[in-house]
Parts: C-alpha cells; sequence; structure tokens
C-alpha cells in the first residue's frame, strides 16, 4: 500500500505551505511538492492605479523585507521618469543602499537567531516547544539579545531613510524624499554600545564565528544535508563584486561555468521564462537557454556568493576567501551553506552601513531628478532571500497597465522542492510511523532558503506547514499539522 | 457696530458676535468641534453632518448655526461620540479608502478624524463599490474611491468667470464629484494646487508628485487634528 504524507503548516518562515510525499507499496518517496497554497494578486490590483503608488502599495506584499519591494518598484518607476542608475543623484542612490543594507542586516539578522538557530542549537529533534527564539533566550541569552538588538539596529536604519520601520515611504519615483538627519548618522556611528555600527559588525563577525564553530563539530550534517548540484543566478556588479542593489544578471552553472553572461536586467524576459504548475500558486521560473527541466536556479545568500567573484568591504571579504577555499573556489551546493553565507552578508552589509554613514553625500545633495517619460519600468535588486523582479507598463494617463512581479523565494521553488524530496527520502523513506523530528528535516531543509510564501504567492500570514501520509490509493494514513 | 453674542459651550461662556455660526465661534474660543465639509470663510452647507452638537437639547449643526444670545451648547458627550464615529465609519465603510498606499495619508483629514475617535474598524460593512479614476486632465487625478462628497471642491474651486470646475456627475449611489473638462482646460497649476489642498483627503491628486513630504513632516504625523484649535487660546475672559 502506498502512502502519502502532508506536512502543514511549514513553521518558522514567512507565509503559509504545505508539503506531502508519496511513497509506494515498499515505502520509497515517489513524490515530493512544497506547496504554496494561498494567493494573494498584487499583479493584478496594482492595475489602474497611477504609477508613483507602486513603491508604497507593492512593498504591502511583505512586512520582513518590505523595502526590497519598496526599493526596486522604485527602480522601476525611476525609469518611467526617465532617470536610470547613472543618472540618479548620488545622495538618493546612498540613501536608498542605506536603507537596502539596514534591511538585509535586520532580515538576516531575523532569520538567523530568531528562525533557524533553535534548528542548530536545539538540534532537529529537539522538543518542538524549546525549538524557538524564547527557548534561545533561556539558554543562551548573549546570543539571544545580540540578534534582537541586530535587528532593532538594522529596523531604525530603515526607520532613519524610509521614516518608518515598516512600510515607509522613503524612496520616490527618481530618487528620494529627504536625505540622512545628521543626528541620526551620529547616532549611528557614535551611538552608546551596543546600537552603533561598529559594534554591529563586531556582532555580525561573532555570528560568523558561532555558525564556523558549529560547523566544525557538524561538518556531517552541515555538509550532507539536503545537499544537490543546481544553477546559481544573481545581480553582480559589472566588475563582479557583490551588489545587493544593483548591477548585472549572471548566473553559473554547477560548475562554476557562467551561463547567463552578466547581462542587462532590463532583458530579462529574453532570458527567463516562469512555468506554471496546477498545485502551487508559486510559478517556477527558469533559464531559457538550458530549458525548464534544466535552466532552474537558485537565489539568495548560497547563489551570490557563488556568482559574486569578490565582496567590496574588508572584513566579509576574508571570510569571503575562506568560504570560497572550502569548495576550493568552485559553486557550494550545499543548502546548509547557505547559514554561512547569509551571516557572510550579514558582516558586509553592517560594514556597508558604517561605510555609506560617513559618506557627506547622504546628509545633503540633489534628492530627485526627472528625464524622458517611458512607458516601460524595470527595477531588480537582490533581496534578503534572492533576487527581486519588478516589471511595469504605465499608459499615457500615468495608471499601471501590467506589473510583473518574480519575487525571491519563487526563484527558489524548485531548488526548495529539491530540498524537500532529498531530504524526505532520507528521512521518511521505508518508515511505518512518521515522528515530528522527521516532519522538522522536512521544514529545515525549507528553512535554509528563508523562504518568504506572503511575497512569492503574494499571500499573508504566517508560514504554517502540513505533512501528509498517503497510500497508492491516496489514502491517508497519518497526518502531521503544525501552526 | 458688531453686536457681542453670550453663549455657553460644555460650560464654558463664550463670545462672538451677531450672525457667525456657532462651529467659528467655538474654534475662536479655543473649543475644538470636528468638521470635514466645513471650509472656513465660506459659506457653510451641512453636507457631512460632523459638526453636529446639541443646542438648546436639540441636535443641530454646527457650521449652519448662527449663535444667539444665551445659547446652551454641548460639543462632547458619549452620545455625540457615537453619532460622529458613526459618520466617519460610514464613509470609510462606504468608499475605498486604503490609507497605506494613499499619498494623503498623514495629511487626510478623514484619517486624522479616525484616529483621533480611535477607529480601527467600521462598524458597517465595507462596501467595496467599482470606482475608477479619473487620469485624463493634465494636472490633476480625480480618484472615485476616495471621494466623500463633502462639496468642498465644488464650492471653492472656480473659473474666471465663478463657475465651479468640479461638479456633481450620476446621481444616488454611483453619484460623484467630476472635473468639468471643459472649463478646467485654462485651469493654472495654482488652481490645481488649490483643488488639491481643499479636498480632506486623497480624492484630488496633483500628478506625478507624490509622497514628497518624508513620514514626520506631514500635517498630522505630530499633531492630531483638532489639536491646533483646542491650543490656540485661552477662552474669552468675561
Amino acid at each position: 500500500m502506498t502512502k502519502k504524507i502532508t506536512i502543514e503548516p511549514v513553521t518558522r518562515v514567512e507565509g503559509h505551505g504545505k508539503v506531502t510525499v508519496h511513497l509506494d507499496e515498499k515505502g520509497n518517496v515517489t513524490q515530493s511538492r512544497l506547496h504554496i497554497v494561498e494567493f494573494r494578486g498584487f499583479e493584478r490590483f496594482i492595475q489602474g492605479r497611477p504609477f508613483w503608488e507602486a513603491p508604497v502599495l507593492v512593498q504591502r506584499l511583505c512586512g520582513i523585507c518590505p523595502v526590497s519591494h519598496h526599493l526596486a518598484a522604485s527602480k522601476a518607476m525611476d525609469a518611467i521618469v526617465g532617470v536610470t542608475p547613472e543618472t540618479i543623484s548620488p545622495t538618493a542612490e546612498k540613501m536608498r543602499r542605506l536603507m537596502h543594507y539596514g534591511q538585509i542586516f535586520q532580515s538576516h539578522a531575523l532569520h538567523f537567531f530568531h528562525l533557524a538557530s533553535p534548528d542548530l542549537l536545539f538540534g532537529i529533534d529537539a522538543e518542538p516547544a524549546r525549538r524557538n527564539v524564547i527557548a534561545l533566550a533561556m539558554e543562551n541569552k548573549e546570543l539571544a539579545s545580540q540578534g534582537i538588538l541586530m535587528r532593532q539596529f538594522g529596523q531604525e536604519v530603515i526607520e532613519a531613510t524610509a521614516g518608518k520601520k515598516i512600510h515607509g515611504t522613503g524612496a520616490i519615483p527618481g530618487g528620494i524624499n529627504k536625505a540622512l538627519d545628521p543626528q541620526d548618522k551620529d547616532r549611528f556611528l557614535n551611538g552608546a554600545d551596543p546600537l552603533n555600527a561598529a559594534k554591529m559588525v563586531d556582532w555580525a563577525e561573532d555570528a560568523l564565528n558561532f555558525f564556523l564553530d558549529y560547523h566544525k563539530k557538524n561538518k556531517e550534517f552541515i555538509d550532507n544535508f539536503a545537499a544537490f548540484p543546481s544553477n546559481h543566478l544573481s545581480i553582480v556588479r559589472k566588475d563582479g563584486a557583490l551588489d545587493l542593489y544593483h548591477g548585472v544578471l549572471r548566473a553559473v552553472d554547477t560548475a562554476g561555468n557562467k551561463i547567463l553572461h552578466d547581462i542587462d536586467y532590463n532583458t530579462y524576459l529574453d532570458f527567463i521564462g516562469e512555468e506554471v504548475k496546477s498545485w502551487s500558486y508559486m510559478k517556477f521560473p527558469f533559464l531559457k537557454n538550458k530549458g525548464k527541466k534544466e535552466g532552474w536556479y537558485r537565489v539568495g545568500p548560497l547563489a551570490r556568493l557563488n556568482t559574486a567573484d569578490f565582496i567590496p568591504s574588508p572584513r566579509a571579504q576574508k571570510a569571503f576567501e575562506a568560504y570560497k577555499a572550502y569548495t576550493n573556489g568552485k559553486p557550494n551546493n550545499m543548502s546548509m551553506h547557505m547559514h554561512w553565507a547569509r551571516l557572510i552578508e550579514t558582516l558586509h552589509a553592517a560594514e556597508m552601513i558604517e561605510t555609506l554613514l560617513q559618506d557627506p553625500e547622504i546628509l545633503e545633495g540633489e534628492l530627485i531628478r526627472e528625464g524622458k517619460r517611458q512607458s516601460e519600468g524595470i527595477g531588480l535588486l537582490e533581496a534578503p532571500r534572492g533576487t527581486l523582479f519588478h516589471h511595469y507598463q504605465v499608459d499615457d494617463n500615468d495608471l499601471i497597465s501590467m506589473a510583473n512581479l518574480i519575487v525571491s523565494t519563487t526563484n527558489n521553488n524548485e531548488p526548495m522542492n529539491q530540498a524537500v524530496h532529498l531530504v524526505a527520502k532520507e528521512y521518511l523513506e521505508g518508515q511505518k510511523e512518521i515522528t515530528e523530528a522527521m516532519l522538522n528535516a522536512v521544514e529545515v531543509a525549507i528553512r535554509a532558503y528563508d523562504p518568504c510564501l506572503s511575497c512569492a504567492t503574494h499571500a499573508m500570514g504566517k508560514m504554517p506547514l502540513k505533512v501528509t501520509l498517503l497510500d497508492a490509493s491516496d489514502k491517508m494514513l497519518d497526518e502531521k499539522l503544525k501552526n | 457696530m458688531n453686536q457681542i453674542i453670550k453663549i455657553e459651550i460644555d460650560g464654558q461662556v463664550c463670545m462672538g458676535q451677531k450672525g457667525q455660526y456657532l462651529v467659528d465661534v467655538a474654534r475662536e474660543n479655543g473649543i475644538y468641534i470636528p468638521t470635514l465639509c466645513n471650509i472656513i470663510g465660506m459659506k457653510p452647507r451641512g453636507a457631512c453632518r460632523l459638526c453636529t452638537v446639541r443646542v438648546n437639547g436639540k441636535l443641530m449643526t454646527s457650521c449652519t448655526t448662527p449663535i444667539s444670545n444665551g445659547m446652551q451648547v454641548e460639543t462632547k458627550s458619549e452620545e455625540l461620540d457615537n453619532l460622529r464615529n458613526g459618520i466617519i465609519e460610514l464613509m470609510f465603510a462606504e468608499g475605498n479608502h486604503f490609507c497605506p498606499a494613499c499619498e494623503k495619508s498623514g495629511n487626510c483629514e478623514l484619517q486624522a478624524l479616525a484616529y483621533r475617535f480611535r477607529i480601527s474598524v467600521p462598524r458597517f460593512p465595507f462596501q467595496f463599490p467599482q470606482r475608477d479614476i479619473e487620469a485624463g486632465h493634465p494636472l490633476l487625478i480625480k480618484d472615485h474611491n476616495r471621494c466623500i462628497l463633502c462639496k468642498r471642491c465644488i464650492r471653492a474651486i472656480k473659473d474666471e468667470s465663478g463657475k465651479s470646475i468640479f461638479a456633481f456627475t450620476k446621481r444616488g449611489p454611483k453619484v460623484g464629484i467630476s472635473i468639468d473638462t471643459t472649463l478646467s482646460a485654462k485651469m493654472d497649476k495654482t488652481l490645481a494646487q488649490k483643488a488639491v489642498e481643499i479636498c480632506p483627503v486623497g480624492a484630488i491628486l496633483p500628478r506625478a508628485q507624490a509622497f514628497r513630504s518624508p513620514i514626520g513632516t506631514r500635517k498630522y504625523d505630530k499633531t492630531p487634528i483638532g489639536e491646533e484649535e483646542s491650543s490656540k487660546k485661552d477662552p474669552v475672559a468675561l
């Protein structure tokens, strides 16, 4: 008799999803899927709205990294008002970058400390009641409080640039609505410990060292859990540097060969397609030159450190060199190394915040520019979870007539399905009974991608997970539900 | 010589001049009565009913009621708050007021009133009406989703010959206020800006100028609506 296992909801991720695993008569995994079961439809209801509303409206997709949507939409709307990344004012670009790095810093801190670290500290098979940030705070007060304060610092950087910690209005078509207040600059650079940029750089490095120490002790798990070969895609700066705000699109295959050669992202439609499958509201993007079957790719911290040649900040670059040496300079395909890459990026974000704060152009200068009005705008950036695409068309009356969003987590759809399949085979194959620890193993694999299912489907709410075990005739044998 | 009239508002003796409306006398005496359709200095219309108070025991709109000697006025009570909240909630339920993406947010009188009266959810079901946006005018956009039909634009925005540039269109539940394309053809930027400012909500918008005011600098970011009036001056001394 075959079985179907359903995990619903998936926990400690953003949004709502479920996993189904099909087993044959011998208990072998025949099919596994991560289903995204909610739908929001921002692409449709932004139509007919004035174009300048997009950066403020579309960011409501998400409460974790709304700055990504705010800035990607603003970059697209820059194009509508005739401003390019080359012609935008230095003050506007630097304020936006500061906002963005503030967000990368807080979002990565949130993921590592609040969502992922309980699995690492207490183990996949620990009591579910312990696998959360509260237990973390009780058992490792210093680590937990660092995580919370790092997030606070990032949120305060966002507030100083966007006006609010969540859903601000700083970036507008063609620029920004204010320069940085000198008092904020002084507070972030010289504020009392720990809420200053230098301390955040130190703490980001401490978090990285914490992971490296964990890795040493748990090499087998970190290197092998849900590891699989894939293509990797991200934006890189024109000279190959890691750049989370702007650049060209690059993809490499599992051996490190370039399969997307630093293209202008305005031509993304020539290179990237989206496949729809009946069992999920999340689309499946792929590289057209590789086809639907072979062209899927990963995005996010792991992919970014696979595509970038170097990191333009000293301490993160040093960490990057050690990271690259671990795979002899070849692409890293180990899912759990996503945490390693994420913490290197956290360190980079802290360094970038410190550098930008010292730039005099962030305090004064031209805020808004205008150029020749266009009818189409495309804005891409690297959100915490990966490459984010915003694409709009605007009619002659300034109303949006088309919107296409490819959100970071959507890009990671197939990789997450691959990870689920691998873990399901390892942990569930041949089992007669499902334990909570087995289900959590599946979730740990998904969680490594820090998925934001709310964004990816334009869905709302937290991400619960349901696992159902079905037999060959689709009769449910067992089901576990997690809220 | 102006005739001085003495009235009592919420137990406080106030003075005004003959012919003045109650809402203006209250404001000049540092007492806030919420309004939406009223424009200081213009003939009142009593359209929104938000300024309803009890005058000598009867419910009356303070914007259309001239003062008279010995008038006893009550502006604050649980009953009046409930009536005003009901009016505000009806406006939110009747239109499509999506504050998070509205550029008037922070400068919007309807939103500011909802904050002042601590309204989080209307007691009435949202109607989600199907409404469009008039986006053909070169200077302005008229968003019917947010219009509360207060008539402020109709009364205040006129061409050189005194004709209203905004006018009612359709009837009954489909009634709306539109820009007269012929009369508005000669509208200059100053008059367009006045139209934007006279609108208490985000129904009349300038083209491509949104979100220029950073959060924290908008009208009601730090001072709730009505606070300026309340703290304007001490009550008139006898």
